[in-house]
Parts: C-alpha cells; structure tokens; sequence
C-alpha cells in the first residue's frame, strides 16, 4: 500500500540503493563512459584552450539568454485592458509561451494559438485565421485580439493584415472589433524585439488613422513604456514616484493586475491593463518616455513620426543617478517638482550605499541579461564601488555593446570589463572559468555555471545573484523591484548580503577559519 | 514627401522581366525620375544591365557572410548605377534549398527598417522571379508595398496561363488591401496576330495592353555589354519603344481588380487566335497501336 505521505521526489528518490543500482546496471546498455573519462573532458572544457575553441562557435548557441520574439508579444499584450493574445502558428509555441509565464509569474495566462499544421504550412494559415479570430471572441469574450506569430507562419510568409482582414470581411468578426497585430518571426531578434513590435501594432491600430484634433501636452499626462519588465514591483515604483509627484500618467502596456490576482475564489481572464481609450488618447500627451530604450526602436520611431512627440532620450531609471535623471526629467516634462519624499528616499539609498560600501568596494561580479538591464546594472554597480567583470548580453547588438563600453571606461571600476554582444551562456561558461568573478548575476539559468563552477573546486565557484528574467527556481521574485531608489535598495541588499553569506561560509569551519565568523559586520 | 509610385513586375519565367523592368526604368530615369529597383529573384540578375556587373551583393549574401541581417548597413547592399537608379538584389538560397521565399520577405522588411523607402523616390520597381509561387514572392505586393502590378506577357500559350494565374494571385490581396493590377506588357515573341491576342486577353482580363514591346536584336547587343538599349544606343528604335512603354506607366490611371479567366475561357480563347487546336475527345488517351487498329478496320 502506498502510503502519500512518504512519496519522494527525484530527489531524495534517486539516491535510493534501489535506483542507486539500476543507473549502474543501466551504464552496462548505454555503453556509457567511465567516470575518469567525464571528468577528462569536463576539465579539459575548464581550459583556456577550450575557451577559444569556443569562441570560434558560428552556427551552434549552447544555452542562449534569449527567448522568442512572440513570447515578449504575448506579455506586451496581456497588459492590455479585456485582451487575449493570440498567435498565428502553431500550438507547441503557445504552449511554451504560457509555461514560462507560469513558472516565473505562478499564474495562469491566457493566451491562445490558431493551430497550424501541416496543411496550413502548405495552403497557408487564412482559414485557421477565420476559424480562430472567430472562436476565441465567442469564447473568451476579449474587446480586443491582439495577433502575433511564430515562425511557422512566417516562414511561409502569411500576411497577417490581409488574412484579418479578410476575416472581417467574411464576417468572422465585426469590422470594428479590434485586431491590432504585429509580425514576430523568432528567428529575428529576441522576446524583447517581439514587444516592441507587439506595441508598434498597437499605437498603430488604433492612432495611426487618427491623429487629426490631436495635440502633444494637451492632456497634461506622460506616457511610460516599460518595455520587457518582468518586475511587477517596477510597474508598482514608478507609479509611486509619478503619483508623489503628482504627475498623471498612462502606461502603455500594463499588466501589474493580470500577472499578481488573489487567491479569492474568482478566476480572473482579465484583469486591469491599459484601456483603448487610454490609448487613443496617448498621441495628446506630454511625451511617452521608455524605460528601456534598446529594446524599443519601433515605438521610438513611431511616437516620434507618428504621434510628433520627443521621446525624450532616458537611461533605464536604475540605480542612484539615472533614477535620479528619469525623475529630473520628468519635473522638466511636467513642470512638476521633485517632492521631499523622493528627495528623503533618495537620502536614504545614499546612506544605504555608504553603510555598504566597504563590502562591495572592488568586488567583481560578471552581469547577463537584456540590454538595458545589463547596462543599468553595470551603472549601479560601478556606483557602488563594485566592478562589472564580464558583461554579456545575448540579444545586444553592435551599437548597444559600443555604448555600454564607452560608460565602463569611463568609471575607475569599469577598467577590467570585457563587453559580449550576442554571446551565450556557454561562452560566459567559459569566461567565468578562466578569469573568476566573485559573483554572477543573471537569471535562474546562471545556476548551471555556478554548478559547474563549484564542480572544479570549491575556491572555482561563482554563486549566482538572481535578477533577470526568467527566475524559475525561487518563489516570488517577480514581486521584487529593480528601478528607482527603491529597486537600487532592494538589489544592494541582495547585492551585499550575498557577499556576507559567502564570508560566512568561508568562515565557519570550526577553530580553524572562524576566528572571522564574526557576528558583526 | 510625395507618393512613391511602387510597382512590381510579374510573369513566367525567361519572358523579359528583367531586361524589360531595366529598360524601362532606364526610360524613366532619363526623364529625371528617381527610381529604386529591387530584385527579388534568388538568381540577383535584376539590376545587371543598370550597373553594369554580372550581380551585386545581395542582401541575404551578406547577412549570411555577417551572420544576421541585423548587423548589415543600407549602403554595403544599395548600390547606385546608370541614371542614378538605386539598386538592391534580396538574393537567396542555392537551387534545391532553403526558402527563397522567406528571403524576399527579411530583404523588403530590411530596406523598410533601413529606412530606403525614405528617400526622396519616384518610383519603386520590384522584379520578381517566375510566378507568385508562394507568400513570400507576394510580399512586394501586400500592403504599403507595390499597388501596380504589371505582367509582362508574350503571344505564347504558357505565358499567358501564366498571367492569367498571377492575376489569380493579385485577387487574393486586391480584396483586401489596394493592390491593382495597371497593365499587361507584351514582349513580343513574334507569334501571329500577337498584339490583337494580347489586347484581348486584357479585355478578358478586365485590364489594357498598357505596350507592345517589338522584338529587337540591339537589345541582346545592349545585353552583352552589360547594358540597357537606352544607355547602350539612345538613338535606336528600341530605345524609343522603351521610352515609351515608360511614358505610358507614368500616365497610367487604369489601376483594376483583375478578373481572371477559367482554363475554359482561356482555352477558347487560344482556340479562337488559332494557337490551341479544337479538343477531339474521341483521340483522347488512344495509343498509337490502337488508332492503327481503328482506321484498318
């Protein structure tokens, strides 16, 4: 009889003499290598040697950091008030989509795919098209269907305005439902290409023919494009700034309610999210500022073509100076002033760094994640006194690794930092192995490195600090905050303490190292 | 900025689309026009005969040679040649792999992201392999791209099936967008009453004969030479029908949702100009052996 309660896991399971044994038993079939002959190879990939073998890579990427272009188009649009994003492809890439969100938000996401297979790659996706606009405003009631596609649709080159509007022609849907849409071919630029794209399609659907009575600054608000964030703290902080300063606002793409709903007995499809009125109304603000500029040159190029606004040039709004730059910006946009409660938290950030300082001063930490992330991280660093060792960034280009080179060596601490554009984790395997970094910072994927990093030896591993996106292995660090005074805060906590955590437990062998086990620091 | 006129030439495969395009751009560039020409054939011989090489590098070349096309410059792909015709080939795969189609689609998305289509352009000519095979050679004419389609078309029976199944193909985005087919070219292959059967065929097709372009050996000669009849020889009767066949398309207002043809309509019409014999069911499937037996019996 199986008793629930002493159900195990893989792990412990796997280490059982039962399953011990079979794995042994197994090596005979699988006509495996021996022990010695793995760890010959895993050092030899430890090498120098091997680092430039590497490097020679051209057409094969060991573990990107990098998702696909529709994934960022379903996040852009479920911060959409009423929206449902819908692919144009095929299901499996849905699927992933809706996963990942899963593991990293831990929340259902509604998304939905039309479905193509082999007949659709041969005659073309307009008849999944007609069936699926149709059966998903029936089923899940949407005011708006924001399409996006995978490559499959791509690939054979399927035209989404014609097939949407053909569509409505047949009467699949009413002409004037909304179906903005944006084209999202994966094997082009990354999840971040993909919202920004996603956004495009959607200032452009509902402004693009109606700009006439339009006027910039007539409605007294600032605009705010997050880009990808995957913080729902960083939606929830510069609202908080906007509001102590008494700004209005509009975010274009909202989604701090449908990604963070309560446990209350009432499913929500949808919830919150950035209205159509909101965005029609968006050509007549002050300006729209992006939060992560590198990621978003379709918007740019449209709010300023299109909408004839400035968006005026920012840095992300992370760490001490460019938090304080974004809010310096704003009070020029708005006329507002800066109020003492961001003047007193700024205050304490400042004290929090100095309290800190003599920690991290010197400290090396090799960064990974999305552009803009990358290098407003560096920035904090740097202003810590900590120095950006390997800074990779899988999905930068050219001009972002140029730009990001020129602010390291402008700072005493960015002198020793090798800038990796279009690199990947396997790559920053390597460069971790042959010049080690006190820490790592990226997200959950890192762990692999510190794995292998600590399988050399122990005074080889590089512990991970997670920030970034995805964070599948820990809870709730979605919730956390990265921008402004506040998000500086919260990343030197972690910052600091994953550096007091390490002495502690380099210190903690008894009567021989803990003579710095010490209870202060 | 005023319109870009953007039109794509269409039509079977080794008709004269691309020395017809060249010439014709050739005509209009003359005239002081500023044109950009952009080849959407995998074999990237679509702007030869305007810069006076075997092919330039093509834009899928060179976004292979740099690993994506996101690190290629406008100017490495956009070269300047007689006249001051911008040109650009999207190239493509080898024969027998990959998807041509697809690299159509990433070279037109890459001009637009470039910002070519900015520049200050009076026309936009696209010169597209064979027939509308798949999505991708639809590409130049989806919306906001090309809105004139132009078939080049000669006397000869496959080339007529031929139009008559590109115009099958500008139905399918004509409904929803505002592509246009403008005109059929004849590129005369000297067959009978070739001209009269054309401009029927247009009549049918809803459209206009917009030229007849005589057959003319200066234009191999010219083609030799890695050049347009106008560049090559103003003065050569050739040039004139060029120019044209390039004044015509500048007057041109008869921009028409195509009414294509049945295989029966246009088999009659064949049968009509004497090029497709009357069907005899009764021989239809009998081997030879067999109508021996027939007519000794």
């Amino acid at each position: 009889m199986q008793n629930a309660e002493a159900i195990k896991p893989g792990y412990p399971l796997f280490n059982t003499d039962e399953y011990q044994q079979a794995f042994a038993r197994k090596q005979v079939f699988e006509e495996a290598y021996g022990k010695e002959k793995l760890e010959e190879v895993f050092h030899w990939t430890t090498t120098e040697a091997y680092q430039a073998l590497n490097f020679q890579r051209e057409a094969l990427t060991i573990n990107p950091a990098k998702a696909c272009q529709p994934l960022g188009a379903v996040l852009c649009a479920l911060g959409f008030y009423k929206t449902l994003p819908y692919v144009h492809g095929s299901q499996g890439c849905v699927a992933y989509f809706r996963t990942y969100f899963n593991r990293h938000f831990r929340e259902p996401i509604a998304a939905v795919s039309d479905s193509m297979t082999e007949d659709a790659a041969v005659f073309g996706g307009q008849k999944n098209m007609f069936e699926g606009l149709e059966n998903s405003r029936v089923m899940y009631q949407p005011e708006m269907i924001a399409v996006s596609t995978t490559c499959m649709a791509e690939v054979i080159g399927d035209d989404l305005n014609a097939f949407i509007t053909n569509a409505k022609k047949d009467g699949r849907v009413p002409m004037d439902f909304p179906t903005p849409f944006a084209h999202t071919p994966s094997f082009v630029g990354s999840h971040i290409t993909g919202w920004d794209n996603m956004l495009e399609g959607i200032l452009r659907y509902f402004t693009v023919n109606a700009m006439e009575g339009k006027v910039v600054g007539s409605n007294g608000k600032l605009n705010i494009v997050t880009g990808f964030e995957s913080y729902l703290g960083n939606f929830r902080v510069i609202k908080r700034m906007l509001n102590e300063m008494g700004v209005a606002y509009t975010f274009l793409s909202d989604p701090e309610e449908i990604l963070d709903t309560p446990a209350d007995g009432e499913f929500r499809m949808y919830a919150g999210g950035t209205t159509q009125d909101e965005i029609k109304d968006a050509p007549n603000a002050i300006d729209t500022l992006l939060l992560q500029p590198w990621q978003l040159p379709k918007t740019k190029k449209y709010i300023q073509e299109t909408w004839n606004q400035p968006a005026s040039a920012i840095n992300i709004p992370m760490g001490l100076s460019w938090t304080d730059d974004f809010l310096m910006k704003v009070s020029e946009l708005t006329g507002q002033p800066i109020p003492e409660s961001l003047a007193r938290e700024r205050g304490r950030l400042l004290d929090m760094m100095t309290d800190s300082h003599t920690w991290l001063h010197g400290k090396r930490f090799s960064v990974f994640g999305d552009p803009d992330f990358v290098t407003g991280m560096c920035q904090f660093l740097m202003e810590l006194g900590a120095e950006p060792l390997h800074v990779l960034c899988h999905n930068g280009n050219k001009r972002w690794a140029k730009d990001i080179t020129k602010l390291l060596k402008a700072s005493p601490y960015g002198q020793d930092a090798e800038v990796y554009a279009g690199k990947d984790l396997w790559h920053l395997r390597s460069l971790v192995f042959s010049n080690k970094p006190d820490f790592l910072i990226g997200n959950s994927y890192g762990k692999f490195i510190q794995r292998d990093t600590l399988h050399k030896g122990k005074e080889h591993e590089v512990p991970l600090i997670r920030i970034g996106f995805p964070l599948f292995d820990r809870h709730h660090l979605h919730r956390d905050t990265t921008l402004g005074y506040e998000g500086a805060m919260h990343m030197l906590k972690l910052l600091v303490n994953a550096v007091m955590e390490k002495l502690d437990q380099e210190t903690m062998t008894l009567g021989e190292t803990d003579y710095a086990f010490d209870l202060v620091r | 900025m005023a319109m870009i006129r953007q039109c794509a030439i269409y039509g079977k495969g080794g008709i004269g689309k691309s020395t017809t395009t060249q010439n014709l751009v050739a005509g209009l560039a003359a005239e002081g026009k500023k044109i950009m020409i952009v080849g959407c054939d995998p074999k990237a011989d679509s702007t030869r005969l305007i810069l006076h090489a075997k092919a330039q590098n093509t834009i899928m070349q060179m976004a292979a040679d740099a690993g994506t096309v996101e690190d290629l410059e406008l100017d490495e792909v956009l070269k300047v040649g007689y006249g001051g015709i911008r040109c650009v080939e999207s190239g493509g795969p080898e024969p027998g792999v990959g998807c041509a189609g697809r690299g159509v689609i990433t070279a037109i998305n890459f001009l637009e992201e470039e910002g070519a289509y900015e520049e200050d352009l009076d026309f936009v000519f696209y010169d597209v392999l064979g027939d509308v095979v798949c999505g991708g050679f639809a590409m130049p004419i989806r919306e906001n791209k090309a809105q004139e389609i132009y078939i080049v078309v000669s006397g000869e029976m496959m080339a007529m099936y031929a139009a008559n199944n590109i115009a099958k193909g500008i139905c399918k985005y004509a409904t929803s967008g505002k592509v246009r087919l403008a005109g059929l070219i004849c590129n005369s292959r000297k067959t009978d009453r070739e001209a009269e059967l054309i401009e029927a065929l247009a009549a049918k097709m809803g459209t206009q004969m917009i030229h007849f372009v005589p057959r003319d050996n200066v234009v191999q000669r010219a083609e030799i030479r890695r050049m347009t009849v106008i560049e090559y020889d103003p003065t050569a009767k050739q040039a004139d029908e060029y120019r044209e066949l390039a004044r015509k398309i500048v007057d041109n207002k008869k921009f028409v949702i195509p009414k294509p043809l049945t295989m029966d309509e246009l088999e009659e019409l064949l049968m009509e100009f004497g090029i497709l014999d009357e069907e005899d069911e009764s021989i239809v499937g009998k081997t030879a052996a067999a109508e021996a037996t027939l007519c000794a019996a």
